[in-house]
């Protein structure tokens, strides 16, 4: 077991208004080969508290407080020239949409070579040969490298992503709900796609989602976050078999199961106002 | 066995396409290649299939939204196609459809009172009074207010918006109601709360129900029948549970293994 990354006490806050706080005391680890599951409604702070971690916030953000220990060193501290160098390199980032996180102007060949050109200063033949065996290990034909954006699929946008994201081998992958716009067939490659991936570079994987399918699919651990905190976290078998939180349990269930068993039932939230108060 | 309220058979539409350079050339896609399906008095009937499969022309087509260049829609035993455009606009009264889009399918200058009660001023529903009144108790058997009648959609949230979107529809007192993905844009908690109330809804005034959805688990939870489309074709339809249980084709199976923590949340349920 080795720790990659813990979060310690992360609070965000518009800068305008240093009280409200969207994210609210966050802390949790993940370790190397593992992946990490941050689960919630929408606002319910998991996307910033990934975005902080590269100190990607927007401007009108900022991390008040907390810790980021990245292989033992406070990101939090670190300058921007210092993250450029753990952007792309150390962490790899893939977003929900895969068309407006690539260049439509720019052939995808290109746009995977351009961090190993920056961080590891490959070029020529040595930088194509690297691209071929990118390409191929997210399963895309090495011909497509000459293809721009809009000639892909979303299934293969989303793997010239990952490949893009995975290029300088980094010990840790971010991904934003990175299947939630593509159809469930493409879905359930692109994870194993994923998790074959973390298993063979033994990467640690902090994984956004809305869905507790997706989390009964890939997650080791699950982080349930509402309303900027992180209400239970633990093993995947134990959150989902045995939720502790109210809110947990009321989650797990307004989730429609394939097999029609279970009646649904919506959050009722007067109710967890009260549990909470 | 209660009697079909809309049936269509052997539908057909065709897109042609610019292709290859400069789009000098032309393709043709069949978006609905030989489609017939058959919606039941007060029944739901879901039609499941990914981006691409079509689901969404054939919900167009059906209430004429679109024409058709070949095929018959039959809505209680009556060609719609072949109705005026008077009598087509009245048939549509009993034709209604939710969007899958809170945020585009409603108009941002108009209020909550005007976007929901266009349709009975349209169908001439009523004197001014009488249609106030109706598009109140509407509003708020969908759980929203009086208050809320001289509201723009921006002050809403993604869930309440559906909510005016399925008044709008349901004001009119239709017999049958298109819904294009109702749900696909909320939250799972949101999801459930729209999903129940369409269901109360359809018990209370005997709707039937024509769901397009891309969510297997959805489909699971509102469905009595299901027709899988693939490439403009139904490759395979029949009862919810059964089907679920024992899919016959090739590609239902491969969309039902697809259903992110299916085969584990199975053993875990058990």
């Amino acid at each position: 077991m080795s720790e990659l990354l813990r979060i310690e006490g992360l609070n965000i806050t518009p800068v305008q208004q240093p009280t409200r706080k969207l994210v609210k005391e966050v802390s949790f680890t993940l370790e190397a080969g593992k992946t990490t599951c941050i689960v919630g409604e929408s606002g319910s702070g998991k996307s910033l508290t990934a975005l902080s971690i590269m100190g990607l916030l927007p401007p009108a953000l900022r991390r008040q407080s907390g810790r980021v220990l990245f292989q033992g060193n406070d990101l939090a501290n670190y300058t921007q020239k210092q993250l450029q160098d753990v952007r792309g390199k150390r962490i790899g980032m893939i977003f929900q949409e895969p068309m407006t996180s690539l260049n439509p102007v720019l052939n995808i060949g290109y746009q995977i070579g351009e961090s190993l050109n920056f961080h590891l200063g490959l070029s020529g033949s040595a930088l194509k040969a690297k691209v071929t065996a990118l390409l191929d290990q997210v399963g895309i034909p090495a011909d497509r490298a000459s293809s721009y954006p809009d000639e892909l699929s979303g299934g293969q946008r989303q793997r010239v992503m990952i490949a893009m994201s995975i290029a300088c081998e980094p010990a840790m992958l971010i991904a934003d709900e990175p299947t939630t716009a593509l159809d469930v067939t493409v879905q359930a490659q692109i994870l194993n796609l994923l998790d074959e991936l973390k298993q063979r570079m033994n990467m640690g994987m902090l994984f956004i989602t809305h869905d507790f399918g997706v989390v009964v699919d890939i997650a080791d651990d699950v982080v349930v976050m509402f309303r900027g905190e992180v209400v239970e976290s633990g093993p995947v078998d134990r959150i989902l078999g045995h939720p502790q939180h109210p809110y947990t349990r009321a989650l797990l269930d307004c989730v429609p199961d394939a097999e029609g068993l279970k009646p649904l039932k919506p959050i009722d939230y007067a109710w967890l106002n009260e549990a909470a108060a | 066995m209660s009697g079909v309220i809309l049936s269509a058979s052997n539908l057909v539409k065709i897109y042609t396409q610019r292709s290859g350079r400069f789009g000098f050339g032309t393709t043709q896609v069949r978006a609905l290649d030989g489609v017939s399906i058959q919606l039941r008095q007060g029944a739901t009937l879901a039609i499941v299939g990914e981006s691409g499969s079509g689901k969404s022309t054939l919900a167009r087509c059906l209430l004429q939204l679109q024409p058709l260049d070949s095929g018959e829609v039959l809505f209680e035993g009556r060609d719609l196609a072949a109705l005026t455009g008077a009598e087509l606009r009245a048939a549509r009264r009993h034709l209604q459809m939710v969007f899958q889009d809170p945020f585009a399918s409603l108009n941002p200058r108009m209020k909550v009172a005007e976007i929901v009660g266009e349709g009975l001023l349209i169908h001439k529903l009523g004197c001014a009074e009488e249609r106030r009144e109706k598009v109140l108790r509407m509003l708020q058997r969908v759980g929203l207010s009086a208050v809320d009648l001289e509201k723009y959609p921006h002050e809403f949230s993604g869930g309440q918006r559906q909510r005016i979107g399925i008044a709008r529809a349901l004001v009119l007192e239709p017999k049958v109601v298109v819904c294009d993905e109702p749900v696909s844009a909320l939250d799972v908690s949101i999801q459930a709360q729209i999903l129940l109330l369409l269901k109360e809804l359809q018990a209370e005034m005997g709707l039937s129900y024509l769901f397009i959805s891309h969510d297997l688990r959805v489909v699971r939870h509102v469905a009595d029948e299901v027709a899988v489309m693939h490439r403009g074709r139904i490759v395979e339809q029949g009862e919810v549970a059964q089907l679920y249980a024992a899919p016959q084709n090739e590609y239902t199976r491969n969309l039902l293994n697809s259903i992110p923590g299916h085969r584990q949340m199975a053993e875990a349920t058990i």
